[in-house]
């Protein structure tokens, strides 16, 4: 169980050797570009209307005109400009209601007022020297249409470099990045999003413009941090190095004093102080990374909110579902008995004097169904809290368990004391509900345990030699086991290549409590 | 016969001592925790000690760890452990010793006064009586096993009957059949079973268990 998979799915195995860490520098290197590009498509739409604004500003008032008057005539326009804007944005018929408009609709207004206004200036004054009107007309148009049209598929890719990146950091610089990302709103996610409600989703995420500007970010700083080892190894071996190899075709560097061994001494520095520099600026080049790209104060909040508000609604979903359960096992058993066992009480008690050998008949029937009665509410008890797990705690119930299964259990652990009650029942029950699944589907003939607690995390491991291929997609369990866990911040993580072997692991953060406190 | 009670409820503790009573066992002591028993086995020396595993302070396996204590104690002490559930664990810890003179049922089988004084006299006799649901589910743990699978219904009834620790002329009387018979169809399960036949009831019976409990 020591090559377990960390929750999340991915190795963190640091910086590793120098040779590597360099090579993972110049690749991580290969992504600014993408990064560049991707951010001037991000500021096509802004830099083509603003410039478009600019020219035609300039172009449209007449330089020899009086500016008052030029000024007044497009505050004239600008009024009904506006109120069409509105029109236009909201739907709503100008001057019949005064609302505070969100910043969004008056920056939406005033485009559409501004351009409005402009546009009845223009056909005043019509497009007097040659394309110094229609021009910036169409920049402004284009700007409009890209940044409509395009910009949440650009921010999605960018979504998708910064998420590239945030794993590479976590599995070649040795610094996880969490993904900072809210879940879309109604409309915004799925198959068919809807354009608007994605747009919006997209903008109003503060985890978007973190990504834009840690794009920027990298295209200046980025290059100096991956390539600084790049350039002084390959400076040392080809400028100070490669002289010496074949002087004809590199000549040697000329300063005073370039002998052979100065030579051979400045390449190998370089080349040393290359190796030893990549590993440290990789890590420096994560946790430059994790500043801009990880989840940020309020999104951070905003995520754990999310995560507590999910796990708190299933949590008590399950425990009123098992309310229901446990009512309705009582109600239909061990209830029904005891109605049984008293009414043939009585009628024992009718017959006792005229026929004594009834009697006795229906006192034995009582008797059977007092024992089914109580085997009922055994089963149920093992149900909710087994008392095997109350008196010995989770090793010790787990291997009562394992001792009920027709599987060759093998139970390592390394337990010094006991996970909260809770945390302990929730993990007996995964454990239970996993060997059964090992025994129903897997085929197997042995399983292995392994509980142990370190690093603050409550583990535990079961492998099988089955024949693997599952599948929490198709309901095996896991999904529910996985669901059960989360309420306590839990995680489930599985292999099970077709063919097997079948290997789940689970953590939950937990204290354990020590020994001696929890036998007294 | 001498009998100590360790059981914390006092009506059951009342009701076993009464029961018991009836039946010309002689209740030294009920006492209702860990503490008190071992006390009284070192003081009385009963033949056999019942002991419930659900003990106060604990109330968790008290009962249980007081009786293995109470067998250290007093060596070869009989001790039968009354649960409300079984554990298959348990009934391992208490035939760890591979010694007999232990049992351990569910508190249902009260119920059926005579067969539940008689496994008491067996517990005192240094035989075992184990609950009839420990050995279904030992067997069903078991299902897998070729050799087992090989076995008749009649022979898997009295492997369960002599795995619950009872002596051939029990099973015969339970299974209304002749004791030869009995006798027959145990030999025939020990050689499937490739274990050691033996004459005495009680290494036959804890063989058995040794068996399922692999």
């Amino acid at each position: 169980m020591n090559d377990a998979v960390p929750a999340d799915g991915t190795r963190h195995d640091g910086p590793g050797p120098a040779i590597t860490a360099w090579a993972r520098g110049l690749a991580l290197a290969g992504l600014i570009p993408a990064g560049l590009l991707l951010l001037l498509a991000v500021l096509a739409p802004v830099f083509l209307i603003g410039g478009g604004l600019a020219f035609l500003v300039v172009n449209v008032f007449d330089p020899g005109a009086d500016t008052g008057q030029q000024v007044l005539l497009f505050l004239l326009l600008l009024a009904p400009a506006l109120g069409t804007g509105r029109l236009l944005m909201t739907g709503k018929v100008p001057m019949t209601r005064w609302r505070v408009p969100r910043p969004a609709d008056l920056w939406g207004k005033l485009l559409l007022g501004s351009g409005s206004g402009l546009l009845v200036v223009l056909l005043i004054r019509g497009d007097r020297s040659g394309h110094t009107v229609t021009l910036p007309l169409a920049a402004i148009a284009a700007g409009l249409l890209l940044g409509r049209v395009f910009t949440p598929g650009i921010l999605l890719a960018v979504r998708r470099l910064a998420n590239l990146t945030r794993r590479r950091s976590g599995e070649w610089c040795g610094v996880p990045v969490p993904v900072p990302y809210l879940p879309p709103e109604a409309g915004a996610g799925g198959q068919r999003p809807e354009f608007r409600a994605r747009l919006r989703w997209l903008l109003s995420e503060p985890a978007t413009w973190r990504d834009l500007l840690w794009l920027a970010v990298n295209a200046v700083a980025g290059w100096f941090v991956l390539l600084v080892p790049a350039g002084l190894v390959l400076g040392g071996l080809i400028g100070f190095i490669g002289p010496v190899v074949d002087r004809a075709a590199i000549p040697p560097p000329a300063f005073p004093g370039n002998t052979l061994p100065v030579l051979v001494a400045i390449g190998v520095a370089m080349t040393a102080a290359g190796m030893w520099l990549a590993p440290w600026l990789l890590h420096g080049y994560g946790l430059a990374a994790r500043w801009l790209l990880a989840p940020a104060g309020r999104a951070e909040l905003a995520l754990r909110v999310r995560h507590l508000q999910q796990t708190r609604t299933e949590t008590i979903d399950t425990g009123a579902a098992e309310m229901r359960r446990i009512e309705r096992d009582l109600h239909d058993g061990a209830q029904a008995r005891l109605v049984a066992l008293g009414m043939t009480l009585d009628a024992a008690g009718q017959v006792l004097d005229t026929s004594p050998e009834a009697a006795r008949a229906l006192l034995l029937e009582a008797r059977d169904t007092s024992v089914k009665a109580l085997a009922e509410l055994r089963d149920l008890v093992r149900g909710i809290h087994p008392p095997v797990l109350a008196d010995r705690g989770l090793v010790d119930a787990v291997r009562a368990l394992a001792l009920d299964t027709p599987l060759r259990t093998h139970l390592a652990s390394e337990l010094p004391g006991r996970p909260p009650a809770p945390v302990e029942s929730a993990a007996y029950f995964a454990v239970s509900e996993l060997l059964a699944n090992v025994s129903k589907h897997a085929g197997a003939a042995q399983a292995w345990i392994d509980i142990r607690h370190d690093g603050g995390m409550l583990r535990i491991g079961v492998t099988d030699d089955g024949r693997g291929g599952a599948d929490p997609a198709r309901g095996s369990g896991l999904r529910g086991i996985e669901r059960r866990l989360a309420a306590f911040d839990g995680v489930l993580a599985h292999r099970s290549p077709p063919g097997g072997p079948t290997a789940v692991t689970m953590e939950i953060p937990c204290v354990l409590s020590s020994p001696k406190t929890s036998s007294c | 016969m001498r009998v100590v009670i360790a059981e914390d409820l006092f009506l059951l503790r009342d009701g076993l001592a009464r029961m018991l009573g009836a039946h010309g066992l002689e209740v030294t002591a009920a006492v209702d925790n860990g503490d008190d028993l071992l006390a009284a086995v070192t003081a009385d020396r009963p033949d056999v000690a019942v002991v419930d595993v659900r003990l106060p302070p604990t109330f968790t396996d008290e009962g249980l760890r007081a009786a293995l204590a109470a067998r250290r104690e007093v060596p070869g002490l009989p001790v039968l452990v009354l649960s409300q559930y079984v554990e298959q664990l348990y009934a391992r810890e208490l035939l760890a010793e591979g010694k007999g003179g232990v049992g351990y049922l569910l508190k249902d089988r009260v119920f059926d006064s005579a067969q539940f004084v008689g496994a008491i006299r067996r517990v005192a006799e240094g035989g075992t009586a184990m609950d009839p649901e420990v050995i279904a589910r030992l067997l069903a743990r078991n299902s897998g096993d070729t050799a087992l699978g090989k076995l008749s219904p009649r022979e898997r009834e009295v492997l369960g009957l002599m795995a619950e620790g009872r002596s051939n002329a029990a099973i015969a009387q339970r299974l209304v059949i002749t004791e030869r018979a009995v006798a027959k169809h145990t030999a025939s399960i020990f050689v499937r079973l490739g274990l050691q036949p033996s004459d005495d009831d009680n290494r036959r019976v804890l063989a058995v268990l040794a068996y399922l409990g692999r």
